[in-house]
């Protein structure tokens, strides 16, 4: 039944993956913009949560911590988009993506002034235990991850699919200019999708601390779920999700099944493969513009 | 109140970057009619409208509407004051359904019973978009996009719409039929239109009234019916061959404007 454990490991790995992904999409979708800082804000998330909830430093309650946590974050990527960002207008895309990387180097660096580097776990209910079905042992926590990620991919989907907010998102990453003649606030659009991309963040980054320790490189980890998202379709938000199970799933395989030192290139192989094979990703977005 | 005219134009000039699109732009679009501006590629046409919208500045110049100013007003303020501009080459949202990209339309209003009346009144006049509510709208034909394109505008129940290019990509029967509605919906629905158009021999047919826009200038006004008439309009925008003295078509590009 060892594979079934890699399976739920994977899965819960990817489930992370695939949310900060969805992060990246969003606001590239919307902005036409890569934030490389997407795994930074993950990691933020985490500590502020476990800032809030671990008894060694405020020690609120779970439930108080998180939500204030996500609203936090939520903020913090409205108030990004909304007083950097949006000056950054008109300018080429290599000075926003040098722009977001530069806020990565510096949301590492506050982290680790305020809560250290050592790594540390973030306090939850269910920190630790296991779930025994037979003779398998399951991680309670990953069983959350994967849980927790079904619900949000539900309710991001009635989001999209049916609030007027939700349609008038999709709207503008559809088409731009014809969003601004339908009279809907681009400008106000693209922060809320900042701060969307803040809260998924959040998230992606209270289930990583729950599930084992941070410290402020772990935001690195990022860069997997860039590739993540190339993979499933840069553009494309299921996509994003499917580009992250993916990669979630090939690690504990390859490290399992093949000789150290080959298994950690395997996601990477798979992104080259994509990018020779179907640039555009497994579940492109693409379509012609009828003349 | 009833003295100013619905738009007006004055003096308008917009740069992209450094060059010069409109230099100097007037005009006047007066409550119920239908106005036509005729311009080749290159006139200014697009660059008139988007600067109307508010997704441009002018550099110099004013839009009034009903004597307010709205000179560089923020797209969805304009939206809001019932100013819609249908953009030329459909720019719908591919990858929404028709019923969505409709709604869309109606992003700035509120009133949902309204909202659901006018759903049915575009259905009404575009009954090949009531057939493909849940189509995926990038599926559309040419023709269709466009009625969708312009059915957008009118759920956002405006007063003046700016329509550019109706005709672009469009068969002459097609052109036919959505000129037919344009002018049905300004009767019927009240709305008052500015059309920048090439297909000169329609749009003239349709409107009340003309304009005609070569590099960024107004060179020629007149109620459509004249400016129909007129030798320049039939020659340059009609194509109209006329038999010279000596039995020659005039070679040189000469207009009594120049």
């Amino acid at each position: 039944m060892d594979a079934l454990q890699l399976l739920v490991s994977g899965l819960a790995n990817g489930c992370i993956y695939g949310l900060i992904a969805l992060g990246f999409v969003l606001i590239y979708k919307a902005t036409e913009a890569v934030n490389f800082a997407q795994g930074d804000m993950m990691m933020l998330g985490a500590f502020l949560t476990l800032g809030l909830n671990n008894e060694a430093w405020m020690g609120l309650p779970f439930w108080v911590s998180v939500p204030v946590a996500i609203a936090g974050m939520a903020a913090l990527g409205y108030l990004l988009d909304a007083l950097l960002l949006r000056r950054m207008f008109g300018q080429s895309q290599i000075a926003v993506v040098i722009l977001t990387i530069a806020l990565g180097f510096i949301l590492r660096f506050v982290a680790g002034v305020i809560w250290g580097h050592e790594p540390q776990s973030l306090e939850s209910p269910i920190a630790g235990m296991d779930l025994r079905i037979g003779g398998i042992v399951l991680g309670l926590d990953e069983i959350a991850v994967i849980i927790v990620t079904l619900l949000l991919t539900g309710v991001l989907w009635l989001f999209f699919a049916r609030t007027r907010l939700g349609l008038a998102m999709q709207a503008t990453s559809q088409n731009q200019l014809a969003a601004y003649y339908m009279g809907i606030p681009v400008k106000r659009i693209h922060s809320l999708t900042w701060a969307l991309a803040g809260a998924m963040a959040a998230i992606a980054g209270i289930l990583f601390a729950t599930k084992g320790a941070i410290d402020p490189n772990s935001g690195l980890l990022g860069i997997k779920a860039f590739a993540a998202a190339v993979i499933g379709g840069f553009g494309s938000l299921p996509g994003a999700l499917l580009g992250g199970l993916i990669v979630g799933l090939v690690e504990p395989f390859a490290a399992r099944y093949i000789a150290a030192g080959f298994s950690q290139i395997m996601p990477y192989l798979i992104l080259l493969l994509i990018l020779v094979f179907r640039p555009d990703g497994i579940l492109a977005q693409v379509r012609q513009k009828k003349v | 109140m009833n003295a100013s005219p619905l738009l007006e134009v004055r003096n308008l000039e917009t740069y992209y970057g450094p060059i010069v699109a409109l230099r100097g732009v007037s005009l006047a679009v007066r409550r119920g009619q239908i106005v036509v501006v005729l311009g080749a590629n290159g006139a200014g046409k697009t660059t008139l409208m988007r600067t109307i919208s508010g997704v441009l500045e002018p550099e110099k110049g004013r839009v009034l509407l009903e004597g307010a100013d709205i000179t560089a007003r923020e797209p969805d303020e304009i939206v809001r004051r019932k100013v819609v501009h249908v953009p030329e080459g459909r720019e719908i949202f591919p990858l929404m359904s028709v019923r969505e990209n409709l709604l869309m339309g109606a992003f700035t209003r509120t009133d949902k019973a309204g909202i659901a009346t006018d759903m049915e009144m575009v259905c009404g006049y575009f009954p090949a978009l009531a057939e493909r509510l849940d189509q995926e709208a990038g599926t559309l034909s040419g023709g269709q996009q466009q009625m969708l394109a312009i059915g957008r505008g009118l759920m956002a129940r405006p007063r003046l719409m700016l329509l550019d290019e109706p005709s672009l990509g469009l068969s002459p029967i097609l052109v036919k039929e959505i000129f037919a509605i344009l002018r049905r919906l300004n009767n019927e629905q009240e709305v008052t239109m500015l059309i920048v158009e090439q297909n000169a021999r329609t749009a003239l047919a349709t409107a009340d009234y003309g304009y005609v826009l070569e590099l960024g200038r107004i060179v020629m006004d007149g109620p459509a019916g004249r400016l129909a008439a007129s030798k320049d309009i039939q020659e340059f925008y009609l194509g109209m061959k006329e038999e010279s003295p000596r039995g020659r078509r005039r070679w040189k590009a000469r207009k009594t404007w120049r």
